[in-house]
């Protein structure tokens, strides 16, 4: 063997070694990386969450948590539907086009079912968690109040369809989680297969 | 003196000492002279050649009381809180070790951005010291990772809520965003596993990483030579012995030296401890004395003191990605810094006015955003914010410019003492 081949053939093994080396490093660091990603049990109690509101009465709501965050579903009345619409002109994004929701929720109701409300109970400002207020006109917030809900940390304001008030500090609408009806009263958050109703 | 009686005892023959028997197998000797009796520095470091040894030796702090306190605290969302107030009330001595490594993280952080702020002034970054300035960088990054993850351990309200913010801020990547925050957390919301994990970061990688970069930080240093507060070479200059005329042996005259700065140090850091170890809620927020709740968010978040310039240009921007992107920018434009400068005269002694006016309105602006970040975005403060950002970065944007037509004064061949 000429010296000439035994240099190009150490130059050869040299970088097969080092591309062979490389390769298993990079797939040797899969796990390490991919360990950081939510855990079986994290994804469990992340999982859609189903929920039955056949014994939801028209005018309350039921308060439910998926993924750590505070879901509220909401039966409104006709009274309710009719007062959402009196306070469109006062809000900062009546049509949703700013906020966060599925593309079957981007109506007038934010909803599925015109009467039912799901959407995510935490202020889109700095994440507080809003409290219901479904009187109208109360002593506190006015004789303008047409019912919705109230941030007790900044003042923001949403309807009832979680449209936020102009001229307070949230940004955004309430979010609308991904959710889908697998019966009549049968409700499954996290799930986005689009409005099959 | 000793191995002269020796020699006087053993008529010439020197017995062989336990030193020998280890040089032999370790360059202990060797290593001593080149790092502590025979490594010379400038004989005029002044007061700003303290903050070096200080940061060592809260870095000792941290890591011993770090170590005792993980004795007893839990990395688990249900007892992370309970396990806190246990060290405090129950332990005993508990609250003095916890307050120790609460005020030593802020102690860190006000000798590391002394200790920047000297080399800014005496050109240290420049070169052959470029490499010598970037692992410092790297060591004020991993300390910034530290903090930050250390503070979501006690599991209190603005732990919480301080930790969501900031995770938030990787949603603004591009693409990837938000798969990077739900990696970042390991779940959907700030949760046990992510406490588990910031401890395991804590307590383990980082300190780990700090240590390792604090060592080459060293060698790096002790191979271009400390540089004085005049900016000159001493290794220019030396005696027939090998010996830099102007230099002192690290110890024992630096060491001496440093003594007593540790000493006066201990002391302001004891005051901390006794008397205000809140410090005013600029140590210890007041919101972290109530536990983590995720469905209440605390009135007004601010982060530590020590982040708040960077928050404050993050508020400053009215877009989440750009004013991320900012904040990041914020942080990458000092590493560059060997190569923005071209002026060739070092110290600030011996340059133009220019430099001086830019590193003066340079730390006005630092130390003003850290004051806006700490209050409420108002309108007027978020204005003020922006104009601090602006002047931030005009720093470094102009730096190429106003530095390389920089009138500055003759450098002497020797340093010269200053009163």
């Amino acid at each position: 063997m000429s010296e000439e081949s035994g240099l190009s053939r150490r130059r050869f093994l040299t970088v097969a070694t080092t591309v062979v080396g490389v390769t298993g490093a990079a797939f040797t660091a899969v796990p390490f990386l991919a360990s950081w990603k939510p855990s079986a049990r994290a994804q469990a109690a992340g999982a859609p969450v189903q929920v039955d509101i056949s014994k939801l009465e028209t005018g309350a709501m039921v308060r439910l948590e998926w993924r750590g965050r505070p879901v509220w579903i909401l039966r409104r009345s006709a009274d309710m539907l009719e007062r959402m619409s009196q306070v469109v002109d006062q809000l900062s994004d009546p049509d949703s086009i700013e906020s966060e929701q599925p593309g079957y929720t981007q109506n007038e109701t934010r909803s599925v079912k015109p009467e039912v409300l799901v959407v995510i109970g935490t202020c889109t400002h700095l994440g507080c968690a809003p409290i219901e207020r479904f009187d109208v006109a109360p002593e506190d917030l006015g004789p303008a109040w047409e019912g919705g809900f109230y941030c007790p940390c900044h003042g923001s304001k949403f309807d009832l369809a979680g449209r936020v008030y102009s001229g307070v500090p949230a940004p955004t609408n309430l979010p609308v989680p991904p959710h889908r009806y697998v019966g009549d009263n049968l409700i499954i958050i996290g799930e986005d297969t689009g409005a099959s109703v | 003196m000793n191995s002269a009686r020796a020699d006087a005892v053993n008529g010439g023959q020197r017995s062989p000492r336990f030193i020998d028997w280890i040089d032999a197998r370790f360059p202990l000797t060797k290593m001593l002279k080149e790092h502590v009796t025979e490594y010379y520095a400038a004989k005029n470091f002044n007061v700003w050649y303290v903050f070096g040894v200080l940061a060592f030796v809260v870095l000792i702090i941290q890591l011993l009381t770090g170590i005792w306190l993980t004795m007893n605290y839990k990395p688990a969302a249900a007892d992370a809180f309970a396990s806190v107030e246990y060290i405090m009330r129950d332990v005993e001595w508990g609250w003095l070790i916890r307050y120790m490594h609460s005020t030593g993280a802020s102690a860190f952080f006000i000798v590391v951005y002394l200790h920047m702020f000297r080399g800014m002034m005496y050109g240290s970054y420049k070169p052959p010291r470029e490499l010598l300035w970037i692992i410092g960088m790297l060591i004020y990054l991993a300390l910034m990772a530290e903090g930050f993850f250390g503070y979501l351990l006690p599991w209190g309200q603005m732990s919480y809520w301080g930790a969501q913010v900031i995770v938030s801020l990787f949603g603004a990547v591009p693409l990837v965003g938000d798969a990077l925050v739900e990696w970042i957390r390991g779940d959907f919301y700030i949760s046990d596993i992510t406490l588990n994990r910031f401890f395991a970061l804590h307590v383990i990688a980082v300190p780990l990483a700090l240590v390792m970069l604090v060592v080459v930080h060293i060698l790096a240093l002790h191979e271009t030579g400390s540089l004085g507060p005049d900016g000159i070479e001493i290794k220019e200059k030396k005696g027939p012995d090998g010996i830099p005329l102007d230099g002192v042996a690290f110890h024992p005259y630096l060491t001496s030296k440093d003594l007593v700065a540790i000493v006066i140090f201990l002391i302001l850091f004891s005051g901390v401890i006794f008397f205000a170890p809140e410090m005013g809620g600029y140590f210890l927020e007041h919101a972290n004395f109530e536990p983590a709740n995720r469905l209440k968010t605390p009135e007004h978040i601010a982060p530590v003191w020590y982040f708040t310039p960077f928050y404050a240009i993050l508020r400053a921007v009215p877009s989440k990605g750009l004013g991320a992107l900012l904040m990041f920018m914020a942080i990458v434009v000092l590493f560059l810094l060997p190569w923005l400068d071209r002026c060739k005269v070092k110290s600030i002694r011996y340059r133009g006015w220019t430099f001086k006016i830019a590193l003066t309105v340079f730390a006005v602006s630092f130390v003003a955003l850290g004051y806006l970040g700490l209050m409420p975005a108002t309108e007027t403060y978020v204005l003020l914010a922006r104009i601090f950002a602006g002047l931030y970065f005009a720093f470094f944007l102009f730096m190429p410019l106003y530095t390389s037509m920089e009138k500055t004064k003759p450098v002497p061949e020797r340093v010269v003492f200053h009163d």
